[in-house]
């Protein structure tokens, strides 16, 4: 790990995705591509209502509706379940109440989407209908009408963190501010909406499910419990998915429903999600209040931070608990802070549940921390860039609330934009209406700790090499358009020093391949990418082994490169790779490896309530400048050019790192400046791409990424994650850009042009009412 | 129907959309739903060269139209060496991330590219503003785009027009 990579190696190489041939041509199958002989179409039953009883169900009139195969309501479907252990309050159809709009009631499988949808019509549903919750503020007061009997005050967690010694802090600092942040609701909205097709095999009571998961695993297990079927009757499949960003990172309902559908009906059943099923099924990121002190000298040092963070969780745990959690806990691990306070509060609400969004729990937190930075900056009359200077990490440290930072790239990465951007020259120097800003911001390379605890590694890699040199690669990774397959032959190719097109991959399907925990917590590339290692390294040893009997010397002295294995002392004394396979698997075998990962106990964090949280074996770092142009008149921005430095360890791909970082940026834009999910009386009003208000490419500025490589001692080639840190700086940096243009801080997103001509009217009503006071 | 050059007898219902009858009853799967209506793009099919969302379109209607899905723009099917330029350009310079938007988003920039064969990048923007992508920002769309162009160029002598 961590080493030299040789010259002709596939690691840093642009490579393009081997899935892409298929994605260019439309050959590349998705769930939904897939319809197996006599595949019903399976629709769901949402309620109509945000808090309800249920009093009574009637499906008999569909059930005889001719073409109608099945139809299951909650009384079949009993356990419940969750993506945390410590969360499992939903169950596939609901048993006794509605919690959202949007909340499964019941489902049904016929032969057309027609007669399936006329079912739902003929369902017969009493509701007693029960006073929601809609404002987490006013939730967490309540006394009755609990959404949860086990949630007093409809409080789904709250943690209450203190290192050091905020009290002193303060005392220590020159200047305090307090800020209050508000961050609506925010949604994935992958282009590819959710789906699953479920098969059931009587004979054997066995199911396959193939689904557009980011978790197969995940899926399987839940799969097992909520249908009471073993583990091993339980077969996940992730085809091709359409883009996920969280959204399909844990179980969601159609594919517990399509499964139970499929079960009941003999017959495969298929639940594709309308656009507006994949908005109420949501899992999001929450909307959050963040109030915010923090004290600093006069230098520029921070001394203190205090955060009460409120998320509106709407109305399950989903990640719930872990959302809240990441908030506090990565306040820490991006400047050096010596004294932190976090009192967070995850509360239910009547709304379709957050979840895990790109960034996850760690966004708005950071908007507000960099943006209440900037403004201490701008009131010290300290330079953003030089501030963040004085406050590095000293890496390789432990934080204060037990993060252990290894690799710190996060000062290369402020040196590059501030060149890229020409920042010296611009600003504070630029014409009104124009600016530019700073932010940094910082993600996990995966969770330390597994949501499910154990000793068990978090991903294992098998490698299968046939006697003709070709190398089969079987992980439970998940490619989900991050590059997960391409950067697993990579460095498999690499460890092996075989090229590229010998290598091969069968990923994401439990029956076939070993367990990985999902593409979550942008944990592939350090996870899965060090089994790969592992397993490549495994191989090689095997393949060295034999060939030095053959070739009368150490293994020692002998390496594989250009898929020959060769003496180091004397190149030309070589074999190929595959008479080396040969002899080390024996006659008509196939040579087989494996490899895991698991993160050392040293990165396992602090051994506090909540401590497992945060924790990760490295953690990415990004800085980011934006510059914008504000009309003062229609209180139009315009964003004009994003530059963001990413330390992503090493690029063992940069087009996919790229892909990456552009992508976060343009997705954290999109957050600052435009999206928002809006309801009312826990109805969405825009649950549609385009209501949504997701950028076209009209609306969507240049965005340039820079590299920066950090070679983390643990990661696979020194790699870290490129998936989800450069997300959160994106919004700050805007915010500050606005500043610099017009002098107004914006709290609130997203930044419309209302909210900037509200801003700038206030500051010239306060400007006028100063001069008023001095005559 | 015509589609991808070839005559197809087909037994519609009037109230079919031209991407349902494309992906259940020819199986041609890589004309992708993304949104139900008409928001995203990804649908796009080619009709007479025009690109056209076909989850607005009643199949019934394009009896005579000749209809290009993205199986239809590589000249040789599956062989890598015989793919599009934009198809090229998509998997060189990271345009497809999930792909899900990859379909439509390579039809609708065939059409750019029949009619203005060196846009700048304002006119790739303008021409794919009603494909929505999710992942990549657009920029790597952009590079894909121009690298299709570049390699038309490779593939095509420079061609001096007479004054």
């Amino acid at each position: 790990m961590g080493e030299t990579v040789l010259k002709d190696s596939p690691i840093g190489a642009r490579v393009p995705m081997i899935d892409s041939v298929d994605k260019v041509t439309g050959k590349g199958i998705y769930t939904d591509d897939m319809a197996p002989p006599g595949t019903l179409t399976g629709r769901i039953l949402h309620s109509p209502h945000a808090h309800a009883r249920i009093l009574s169900i009637d499906t008999s009139v569909a059930e005889r509706l001719p073409g109608v195969k099945a139809v299951v309501t909650g009384r079949e479907t009993p356990v419940k379940y969750g993506i945390l252990p410590i969360g499992h309050d939903e169950t596939i159809f609901a048993t006794d109440k509605v919690r959202y709009v949007g909340d499964n009631v019941a489902g049904v499988a016929a032969e057309s989407p027609e007669i399936a949808e006329e079912a739902l019509r003929l369902i017969r549903v009493e509701y007693e209908v029960l006073p929601a919750w809609f404002d987490p503020e006013k939730s967490m007061l309540a006394e009755s009408n609990l959404i949860h009997e086990d949630k007093p005050h409809n409080i789904e967690k709250d943690y209450h963190h203190h290192f050091g010694d905020v009290v002193k802090g303060f005392e220590a600092a020159d200047y305090i501010r307090e800020d209050r942040f508000f961050c609506p609701e925010v949604t994935h909205a992958a282009l590819e909406p959710h789906s699953t097709l479920a098969e059931y095999y009587p004979e054997a009571d066995a199911i396959t499910v193939w689904s557009s998961t980011q978790v197969p695993y995940y899926l399987k297990l839940n799969l097992a419990s909520t249908l009471q079927m073993p583990e091993e009757k339980v077969r996940v499949i992730k085809p091709l998915v359409g883009g996920g960003f969280g959204g399909k990172s844990e179980v969601i309902p159609l594919e517990l429903a399509a499964a139970v559908l499929a079960r009941k009906a003999l017959l495969p059943v298929k639940i594709t999600y309308s656009r507006e099923e994949v908005f109420y099924a949501h899992r999001g990121r929450p909307g959050q209040i963040v109030e915010l002190r923090t004290g600093i000298t006069r230098e520029g040092r921070l001394t203190a931070v205090e955060a009460r963070i409120i998320q509106d969780g709407g109305a399950y745990c989903s990640y719930g608990v872990v959302t809240i959690l990441y908030s506090g806990q990565l306040l820490n691990a991006m400047y050096e802070i010596p004294n932190v306070k976090f009192d967070g509060y995850r509360v239910l609400t009547n709304k379709p549940a957050c979840g895990a969004m790109r960034g996850h729990g760690t966004v708005n937190t950071r908007f507000a921390f960099e943006q209440q930075l900037n403004r201490m900056a701008s009131v010290l009359g300290i330079d953003p860039v030089e501030i963040r200077r004085r406050n590095l990490l000293k890496a390789p440290c432990i934080t204060v609330n037990g993060l252990r930072v290894l690799s710190y790239g996060f000062p290369e990465c402020l040196d590059k934009v501030e060149e890229r951007s020409g920042w010296r020259e611009k600003h504070g120097k630029l014409p009104y209406g124009k600016g530019i800003g700073i932010a940094g911001s910082h993600y996990v390379s995966g969770a330390a700790n597994a949501i499910i605890r154990s000793g068990a590694p978090h991903t294992t890699v098998n490698l299968s090499i046939d006697r003709d040199g070709v190398v089969t690669i079987f992980t439970g990774a998940s490619e989900i358009g991050q590059g997960s397959d391409t950067l697993q032959v990579q460095v498999v190719a690499a460890e092996l020093g075989v090229d590229l097109d010998r290598v091969k991959i069968v990923a994401a399907d439990t029956a076939r391949t070993p367990i990985d925990l999902g593409s979550y917590s942008s944990r592939v590339t350090f996870m899965a990418g060090n089994a790969a290692i592992a397993a490549a390294r495994d191989a090689k040893g095997k393949v060295l082994a034999a060939a030095a009997v053959k070739m009368a010397t150490n293994p020692e002295n002998l390496a594989i490169e250009g898929n020959q294995v060769m003496c180091l002392d004397d190149r030309r004394i070589a074999m190929p790779f595959e008479d080396a396979v040969r002899l080390a698997a024996g006659d008509g075998q196939t040579l087989e490896a494996t490899g895991s990962y698991r993160p050392p106990d040293a990165a396992t964090g602090g051994k506090f309530k909540g401590g497992g949280v945060g924790p990760s074996p490295a953690y990415s770092y990004c800085a980011q400048t934006a510059e914008v142009t504000v009309d003062p008149e229609t209180g139009q921005v315009t964003v004009d050019r994003l530059i963001a430095a990413h330390d992503c360890g090493k690029a063992i791909n940069p087009i996919c790192v790229e892909g990456q970082v552009i992508g976060s940026v343009w997705m954290g834009l999109g957050q600052a400046v435009q999206e928002e999910m809006m309801w009312r009386d826990g109805r969405l009003m825009n649950p549609g791409l385009l209501e949504y208000r997701s950028a076209s490419t009209l609306e969507s500025p240049p965005i340039e990424a820079i590299i920066v490589e950090s070679n983390d001692p643990e990661g696979p080639f020194g790699a870290k994650e490129a998936g989800e840190g450069s997300l959160a700086a994106t919004i700050p940096a805007v915010t500050q850009a606005i500043y610099d243009a017009v002098g107004v801080w914006i709290d609130t997103l997203p930044i419309t042009p209302e909210k900037i001509l509200k801003a700038i009217a206030e500051k010239k009503k306060s400007e006028t009412q100063v001069i008023k006071t001095e005559n | 129907m015509q589609i991808n050059g070839q005559r197809r007898a087909l037994e519609i219902e009037p109230n079919r959309l031209l991407l349902d009858v494309l992906r259940q009853d020819l199986g041609l799967t890589g004309t992708k739903c993304g949104c139900d209506d008409s928001s995203c793009g990804a649908c796009t099919v080619l009709v007479n060269g025009q690109p056209q969302m076909s989850c607005i379109m009643l199949a019934v209607s394009y009896q005579d139209a000749e209809i290009t899905t993205i199986e239809g723009v590589a000249p040789n099917d599956g062989d890598e060496a015989e793919l599009d330029p934009l198809q090229k350009g998509f998997m060189v310079e990271g345009g497809a991330q999930c792909g899900f938007c990859t379909p439509g988003m390579i039809l609708t920039a065939k059409h750019l590219l029949a009619v203005n064969p060196d846009p700048s990048e304002q006119e790739i923007a303008d021409a794919l503003s009603g494909n929505l992508c999710r992942c990549t920002g657009y920029m790597q769309i952009y590079a894909s785009v121009r690298k299709a162009v570049e390699l038309m160029r490779e593939r095509r002598p420079v061609e001096v027009a007479p004054r």
